[in-house]
């Protein structure tokens, strides 16, 4: 098998710069950009339904970047990242509908503040490992939810609040074919911005802490700083990412946004690949089209031979259920390194085919 | 000369164990010092005093004059002291490249902020201002073939040359070296040897190393300090440290006859160690 350390035939570098480029060589820059230039012009083919999908991929795919930089490349845990999300999504709307500052700049500036939050919850965090860690985000993620719950004014109590729709220079934007790009511009920036974050200083303190904290400290890096800043990176991106999501649905609602959905943030990660930015993507693809495409099982398997055989009648809608769970269980067992390093392994293969022995 | 390191009455105790005992000593600029001693003897632990891993229960370090003994770790990275440990602590996910990069983040200025903006910033002109320095030290360690690969993946005595360059990064005046020649062969061990010399001699800086090869030790070093049971029992010139004989009895054990040359040594010491 190929080692992905290797660097393929022909490609030559003649400078340090031409060494520290995004992508590794010319012909995958090129597949990177034709595949934005073709994700440009989805929303002249796809229907309203799949739209809203790759939409709610976008904004997760955020969310989960933040929780990987946390995760994977810090070597920290959370399960309170969904309270980060929904604490975007309310300040959002909060300053959008309460200060005359518009959306265009609300999403950013929610983003801000939920890393000032999350920079007081990351301060013990910067103490806490493993177990004990899990369990202080639990705590955040708590607070967080009581706090919505009673700040009326702040998030509507149990009247959800609303948001309004993505304005810029007075031009309002309607409709998810036109939200779709306000998405993708959002996720093509952060992507950016972190891949740029893990190839310089502060990114690489952050890896060498989750590799070997005790050298990491001899080699002059301040852990406490450093574990408390990818907390605050990792609310920054939930709260953007909450922030697209209140302006997207244009209500915000504590529904859906509990324990459950910090968990599924980490699934998406985890299925990903932590500790890889392009997994991300593809966790937060897969964990969104999983419960579609089980949908779309389901409903074909319906009054055909199976569900006859078997006299599923209703209990067809818990299969699928079940069948995300198995799935899940799946991934942590025969792909543990998640879809990026099965990536890197088709790649690895195509490269040598057909000598690949 | 000016003084680098003064260890003044150090004393080291983990609960009931006493790891130091009021131990003192000096090291000059630009000296190449070793710190010798059995096997729990405290060589790693007033290692780990001087780097800031432990904090010493009593007694004062100082660095070029001034007081870093309430200093963190980081803190005294920065100040100049670097170093190597005798487990391996790579950090094992990461290319060899980015390991010695890491080494170079005190001398690194962007950030987070400026980091993520990349070409904006001035980010990026910065980190290829310093993989030109982290080559230099590619070059000089002979590890161009593997500064694409996982640190992980190396072989033992490669991932002990990636720790070196990686402590060389820091550009330290101080170098803490912890048994850089622990369970090499004897060519890599010659090839190490000549390293540490050149940190000192060509890099001008200065070494603190703990060994347990004698004739390496004794080869090399300008000064020998011996601990036995955290105590310092002996401490200068190498050849006077070997013919002592409290050193002879803690450390290299008593034969009928007396060794005084420092040649033979390796062999005797080599199935100690």
């Amino acid at each position: 098998m190929a080692s992905p350390s290797l660097i393929p035939a022909g490609d030559f570098r003649t400078s340090y710069a031409a060494d520290t480029t995004i992508f590794p060589t010319r012909t995958s820059r090129n597949f990177a950009i034709a595949g934005v230039l073709l994700l440009c012009l989805a929303p002249q083919f796809f229907s309203e339904y799949w739209l809203s999908i790759l939409i709610q991929i976008g904004i997760f795919a955020i969310a989960a970047l933040g929780l990987n930089i946390l995760v994977g490349f810090t070597g920290q845990i959370s399960i309170g990242h969904a309270a980060f999300f929904l604490f975007g999504a309310f300040t959002s709307a909060y300053i959008s509908n309460n200060a005359p500052i518009p959306v265009f700049f609300a999403i950013p500036l929610a983003g801000v503040i939920t890393a000032l939050v999350g920079l007081i919850f990351g301060i013990p965090a910067a103490r806490l490992k493993g177990l004990y860690l899990v369990i202080a985000t639990l705590a955040a993620q708590y607070i967080l939810l009581d706090f919505f719950s009673r700040a009326e004014w702040f998030s509507g109590g149990s009247v959800p609040a609303s948001a309004e729709p993505f304005s810029i220079f007075g031009y309002t934007l309607r409709g998810d074919r036109q939200y779709f790009y306000v998405v993708l511009a959002y996720v093509l920036i952060s992507y950016v911005l972190v891949t740029n974050l893990l190839r310089t200083r502060d990114g690489r303190a952050l890896v060498a802490i989750r590799d070997h904290y005790l050298s990491a400290e001899i080699m002059g890096i301040n852990l406490t700083k450093y574990r408390t800043l990818s907390f605050a990176l990792a609310a920054f991106y939930a709260g953007i990412a909450g922030a697209l999501y209140a302006h997207y649905q244009q209500v915000v609602s504590q529904e859906g946004f509990g324990i459950e959905r910090s968990v599924l943030f980490l699934a998406m990660i985890i299925i990903g690949g932590t500790g890889s930015i392009m997994g991300t993507l593809m966790g937060t693809a897969f964990v969104v089209l999983l419960p579609e495409s089980m949908e779309w099982i389901s409903l074909r398997m319906k009054g055909g031979i199976i569900d006859q055989a078997l006299s599923l009648n209703t209990n067809i809608t818990f299969l699928r259920e079940i069948a995300i769970g198995v799935i899940i269980i799946a991934f942590l067992m025969f792909e543990p390194d998640g879809l990026a390093h099965r990536w890197r392994q088709i790649k690895a293969y195509w490269k040598l085919y057909p000598f690949s022995h | 000369m000016a003084q680098s390191l003064e260890v003044r009455g150090v004393s080291l105790r983990f609960g009931g164990v006493r790891a130091l005992t009021d131990v003192s000593f000096a090291i000059n600029e630009g000296e190449l010092f070793s710190i010798i001693g059995p096997n729990g003897a405290g060589k790693t632990s007033m290692v780990n005093c001087i780097s800031g891993r432990y904090h010493p229960t009593e007694g004062q370090l100082f660095y070029k004059g001034r007081d870093i003994t309430g200093l963190t770790p980081n803190a005294r990275a920065s100040l100049g002291i670097g170093r190597t440990f005798q487990n391996l602590a790579l950090f094992h996910h990461m290319s060899v490249l980015d390991n010695i990069m890491v080494g170079r983040h005190h001398l690194l200025k962007n950030n987070f902020l400026t980091g993520s903006l990349y070409w904006l910033t001035g980010a990026r002109r910065e980190e290829l201002q310093h993989r030109h320095k982290v080559e230099e030290i590619i070059d000089f360690l002979d590890l161009q073939s593997v500064r694409k690969a996982t640190a992980g993946t190396l072989p033992y005595g490669l991932r002990k040359r990636v720790e070196l360059a990686r402590a060389m990064a820091l550009e330290p005046s101080l170098i803490l070296l912890d048994e850089p020649m622990a369970g090499m062969n004897f060519e890599e061990k010659e090839d190490m040897a000549r390293y540490v010399v050149d940190l000192n001699e060509e890099f001008g800086m200065t070494v603190v190393m703990i060994e347990h090869d004698m004739g390496v030790v004794m080869d090399i070093s300008h000064r020998v300090m011996v601990l036995d049971f955290g105590r310092k029992i002996a401490e200068g010139d190498p050849s006077a440290v070997l013919a002592d004989p409290h050193v002879r009895r803690a450390y290299l054990g008593e034969e009928d006859e007396v060794l005084v040359d420092p040649d033979d040594v390796p062999a005797a010491t080599e199935s100690a160690a």
